[in-house]
């Protein structure tokens, strides 16, 4: 017979070393906004505790035990970021010409106000937070990868769509000067993705501004971007200039280029193959055998319930 | 220079240049691993560089007979074969990094694979074609089989050309710059012999017509 005996300290009451860094990133943060007056330090000592709380209450699932977080060396300088090439090692060496400040995000669509943010305006007096999550690339591998960034869904909160919204679009910046990448016609740009509403709102979904306790890298997708971890890489589109929300389903980059490859859902899914290769197995960059691949990229409690009844080889 | 001393001399440099060619990326490969320039995914980075080599390679066995014939120069017909082997050797290091690097030998999985994924399939059909003229590249095969046939069985070296680049095309998600590129090369080395081919049958046409007219 197993018997399972517990660790002498559960690894939740264990406090994250990027949580401990973000502490300092969170006040620094908050020092900036007072400087700048766009958050007023009474409101800021008000959210304090409230952040607290939620982030005790809300955490995200703990990895499993053999997971360690990818180093941050490899989660910088291997990615897809094809506005800066389509080689892996590309967008570290090209991503440099990206200007991230000052930086606005245009809102419109079915919203209360459309209007035009400032990034800062944007997210002042949100709660960033600290996640440590999976990430699943479409193309069978993985890392693991701790985020700071607010939950989508204060933002979604903040733009107040109106009951109609059904689909929220975000589009990447484009701008053949900054982003080399796009000189070339690889992929129409510029660079969309989409999610339903409900998804968007899950409390998982996070816009990332930092990664490792560290503004996020521009080849990571600064100064804005998408983090929603149990789909597909591809759905976490960086370097966001646009929000729109929407009542039918809007059409996204990789899904228009290859239908049959990328689907608007991508939701990590092992028992679905990609037509080139299996999703059963993922390598974790850093290890050698490959693991077997999570429903929903390990996160199916959380999220599975907003696609009961779904045919997820058709919806893939 | 007198000509033989020249000939000698060529026939010197091509051999170095070839070998160069192929065992060049195995120090190479060696220094990359060592000094960690295979990248965050060095599995899929040797995958990646050794199909590369064992296309170009075998690509650069096809460049052999056009370049003798436009040359003149019959002593470069030896490097066909050491390229060509060459090829061979970094297509099953190719297969190797994959069923045994990256599948880490799950067998089941690479079936599963050759039979779901026409990329697979159709490098596995290079590798295959390439197989025969690897074993019968010997002079003792070529002695075994006489010349026109041997001749006639190492065309498969086209078939299998056309296959790696396909594969490689296939195998590419979206940026296909590199593959498009491989098949103008390849379509230039197979063109050549097309052309070849039919001036051939056009001379022998004519000279068989000759003598039917008078």
């Amino acid at each position: 017979m197993l018997i399972k005996r517990p660790a002498d300290i559960p690894s939740s009451e264990i406090t994250p070393e990027a949580q401990y860094v973000n502490r300092r990133a969170f006040i620094g943060t908050a020092g900036t906004l007072a400087l700048a007056g766009l958050a007023v330090p009474a409101t800021l000592a008000a959210c304090t505790p409230a952040d607290d709380r939620r982030a005790s209450d809300m955490d995200a699932p703990e990895l499993e035990q053999d997971e360690k977080v990818t180093s941050e060396e490899d989660a910088t300088s291997y990615n897809n970021f094809y506005e800066f090439g389509t080689g892996k090692e590309d967008p570290k060496r090209n991503a440099g010409s990206l200007r991230t400040s000052p930086w606005t995000v245009s809102v419109d669509g079915l919203v209360k106000a459309p209007k035009r943010w400032d990034l800062t305006a944007l997210l002042a007096g949100l709660a960033v937070e600290d996640r440590v999550y999976r990430h699943r690339c479409v193309e069978a591998w993985s890392m693991v990868i701790p985020w700071q960034g607010v939950r989508l869904r204060d933002v979604i909160n903040r733009l107040e769509p109106t009951p109609s919204a059904k689909f929220v679009e975000f589009t990447t910046l484009l701008d053949p000067q900054q982003m080399p990448g796009q000189r070339t016609n690889v992929l129409p740009w510029p660079y969309k993705e989409a999610l339903r509403l409900d998804e968007a709102m899950h409390p998982l979904a996070m816009l990332a501004t930092g990664m490792y306790g560290k503004t996020i890298p521009n080849q990571n997708g600064a100064p804005l971007r998408l983090v929603v971890p149990w789909k597909y890489g591809f759905k976490g589109i960086k370097s966001i200039v646009g929000i729109r929300f929407t009542t039918t389903q809007p059409r996204t980059t990789w899904n228009d280029a290859i239908p049959s490859e990328y689907g608007f859902y991508a939701n990590v899914n092992p028992t679905v193959d990609h037509p080139r290769w299996t999703q059963a197995k993922e390598r974790r960059i850093g290890e050698f055998l490959r693991r077997n691949t999570l429903m929903f990229n390990g996160y199916a409690n959380e999220v599975g319930s907003l696609y009961a009844g779904m045919d997820l080889r058709k919806y893939y | 220079m007198a000509p033989s001393v020249q000939k000698t001399a060529g026939r010197r440099i091509a051999r170095v240049l070839v070998w160069a060619a192929v065992l060049g990326p195995l120090p190479w490969l060696v220094w990359l691993a060592v000094s960690g320039g295979l990248g965050a995914n060095p599995i899929e980075s040797l995958q990646h560089r050794t199909g590369h080599y064992a296309i170009r390679l075998l690509a650069a066995s096809l460049v052999i007979t056009p370049l003798k014939q436009l040359t003149g120069w019959g002593w470069l017909i030896i490097n066909r074969r050491t390229l060509g082997l060459g090829a061979f050797t970094w297509a099953m290091v190719h297969l190797s990094v994959y069923v045994g690097l990256d599948l880490a030998l799950d067998f089941s999985q690479f079936f599963e694979d050759v039979i779901k994924r026409r990329y697979i399939a159709v490098g596995m059909l290079a590798i295959a074609l390439l197989t025969p003229l690897a074993v019968t590249s010997t002079k003792g095969w070529i002695k075994r089989l006489g010349g026109a046939k041997w001749n006639k069985l190492h065309r498969l070296v086209y078939v299998a050309m056309i296959a790696a680049t396909v594969h490689y095309l296939w195998a590419v998600k979206r940026d296909i710059t590199l593959p498009v590129l491989y098949f103008v090369v390849v379509a230039v080395l197979l063109g050549f012999r097309l052309v070849m081919w039919r001036r051939r049958v056009t001379t022998a046409r004519l000279s068989a017509s000759v003598p039917q007219s008078t």
